[in-house]
């Protein structure tokens, strides 16, 4: 057996955002041993990031939207029992089997940021609740400091107090331009303008449907109005400018298909892009898990109790297909009682919590529908546009790997190297998909998160572990997809 | 990378009082000049918000330029927060600093007390560090 100290738990939570939190109370509460782990070094997750202690902050909520029910649950997660560990990065899960056990999990960690001291997890069952990131879309510029994912802004924001910009442009897809938008207005910057590349009220016949989604929308709306923000649909920046640091964005008005046409240049210290989210589901792939493609690319399989495809292996929140913080919450409880059920406790019923996910569900792909991405971004590009900013693969060597004869997502990876370094192509991973014409597979990374090699040597690892390819002049990393 | 790293700072000492930092307050404070980027301010400061009330910040140095830090800030937020928004150059000598913000893109590389290659926007800022960019 691995490093690992005491008994097996009888549950990990990998991910301590709603999803990971809701699940732990309600699995604890029913009296099962959670190990709850996440990579931050606060509870929360990407929706609940907020500022440290040191700040002292007396309206810590200011800045979200629903913080209470943050604070209520990380009041409950305290009081359940669980065993909270944070600053943990899981870089592997695999099954293993002790002598005279049933199967186990076991969730390799990396505890701290600077040194990496391994940690193992032993536990019967294993929820993944790792949340998504930000999808970015490549453009001319795209790569110069100054130019964050919308995600990126907002995390600088809620979790250090820090304003991406004084003069800041939000643009790409979604919803979730607004509250980014509005939270930067708020923090003192000015916001030039934001611009959606769909139309502005795709969504809103469904909103109509959800009275709480549409108070939250009107809002942001007043807030923006509040700040003067000028809100735009079919417009995008299709290019960023400045020499070390970003000075001004390219907007153009967009067709349908958002091909560009006519532009125009605004002065700009800041840009906040996110063309919508992307699930981090490594783990499940890892661990062989059914995926399902459409909507938001590759998500988990599971059913009506969280459950995937792999027994043992559960699932919850943006991993099983991208759908807000309410949502994650809701499945996050539905996982922790069929977790305390499956595992012979009373968990206790939660009538509605079934409809309300199918009811938010049927929101998330409205949502997906009325603001999807169109190929047309293809036309920013310029030969020399960073497709992987990690391996500096520009446009122009995806096109001549095409015409030898890459026609597909793998034989471009293999032979332009885009998403094998670092980020393991987690960046440009939904870019080259599309450039491929092909709709994003489900990730392969042996290794979940870059690992700096020194701290793996001489350690066992999952007996499946294949190195990845090393990323060329970054010795000391083992990253990369797999482009197997 | 190998345990045991001479560089190793110790645990956060919290506070470092006496030593003069500049108030934390005034981190980021619109049209506040930078102490790590002469003429040029940093972006507005989103304590007021949140009602901050942060304690006194500490000295942390960045190519050798004191800057200060908030007790919890990471160590790409210190850099913004000072004016220093592009730290990185990669091999084809691009300039790269914050992208994702969340640890995922790996642009935000620095090297803290010798320490090669960590996330600015995923580690905290420690007392005393010295951070060296390039
Ligand atoms: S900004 Fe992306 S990893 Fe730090």
């Amino acid at each position: 057996m691995r490093h690992h100290d005491g008994p097996p738990a009888d549950l990990a939570v990998v991910g301590a955002g709603p999803a990971g939190m809701a699940a732990a109370v309600e699995a604890a509460r029913a009296g099962l041993a959670v190990v709850l782990v996440d990579s931050g070094a606060r509870l929360g997750g990407q929706y609940y990031r907020h500022a440290p202690e040191g700040f002292h902050a007396r309206r810590p909520g200011a800045l979200h939207h629903g913080f209470r029910r943050f604070t209520r649950m990380a009041a409950a997660l305290d009081a359940s029992g669980a065993e909270v560990r944070l600053g943990r990065r899981v870089w592997a899960v695999e099954k293993v089997t002790g002598p005279g056990e049933d199967d186990l999990v076991a969730v390799h960690c990396l505890a701290g940021e600077r040194d990496e001291r391994r940690e193992t997890v032993l536990a019967r069952r294993l929820l993944i609740a790792t949340g998504a990131h930000d999808r970015p879309l490549p453009f001319p510029g795209w790569d110069l400091p100054g130019v964050f994912t919308a995600g990126g802004a907002q995390a600088l924001l809620k979790g250090d107090l820090v304003v991406a910009g004084r003069t800041v442009v939000v643009a790409g897809t979604g919803p979730f331009l607004l509250p980014v938008a509005a939270g930067l207005a708020a923090a003192g910057a000015r916001v030039a303008g934001v611009f959606e590349a769909n139309g502005r009220f795709g969504l809103a016949p469904a909103v109509l449907a959800h009275p709480g989604k549409l108070v939250e929308a009107a809002g942001y709306a007043r807030r923006l109005a509040a700040h003067r923000v000028p809100y735009l649909g079919r417009h995008a920046v299709v290019a960023a400018h400045g020499g070390d640091e970003l000075t001004h964005v390219t907007v153009a008005r967009l067709g349908r298909d958002w091909t560009p046409g006519a532009r125009r240049t605004i002065e700009c210290d800041a840009l906040a892009v996110g063309y919508g989210f992307v699930p981090q589901i490594e783990l499940a792939t890892q661990l062989g898990c059914a995926t399902r493609g459409g909507g938001d690319g590759p998500a988990v399989v599971v059913d009506e109790g969280m459950r995937t495809s792999v027994p043992g292996v559960y699932a919850a929140g943006e991993p099983t297909g991208v759908g807000g913080a309410e949502l994650a919450e809701v499945e996050g409880g539905i996982a922790g009682r069929a977790l305390a059920a499956d595992l012979g406790r009373d968990a206790g019923r939660a009538p509605g919590s079934a409809r309300r996910r199918a009811a938010l569900t049927a929101f998330a792909a409205a949502m997906t529908r009325a603001y999807p991405v169109r190929d047309g971004w293809q036309g920013w590009l310029l030969d020399d546009t960073l497709i992987c900013r990690c391996e500096e693969v520009p446009y122009a060597r995806i096109k001549e790997a095409r015409a030898l004869g890459a026609t597909d997502a793998r034989s471009l990876k293999l032979l332009a190297r885009p998403g094998m370094g670092w980020c393991q192509g987690r960046m440009c991973g939904y870019a080259v998909a599309r450039l491929a014409g092909e709709d994003p597979a489900p990730p392969r990374r042996p290794i979940a998160q870059p690992v700096r090699l020194g701290d793996l040597a001489g350690e066992p690892g999952p007996p499946d572990f294949a190195g990845p390819p090393e990323p060329a002049g970054r010795p000391d990393f083992a990253a990369g997809e797999d482009p197997r | 990378m190998t345990a045991g790293h001479p560089g190793e700072p110790g645990p956060p000492a919290p506070g470092h009082p006496g030593e003069g930092p500049p108030h934390p307050g005034h981190q980021g404070e619109p049209g506040t000049p930078r102490p790590g980027h002469p003429g040029e301010p940093g972006p507005p400061h989103a304590g007021h918000l949140v009602s901050a009330r942060p304690e006194p910040g500490f000295p942390i140095r960045v190519d050798g330029r004191p800057v200060t830090a908030v007790p919890g800030q990471t160590i790409g937020a210190v850099l913004y927060a000072n004016g220093i928004r592009s730290w990185r150059t990669t091999r084809a000598g691009r300039p790269r600093g914050l992208f994702c913000g969340i640890g995922v893109c790996f642009d935000c590389l620095v090297t803290v007390n010798g320490e090669a290659s960590l996330r600015a926007c995923r580690t905290e800022a420690r007392p005393g560090d010295e951070v060296t960019t390039g």
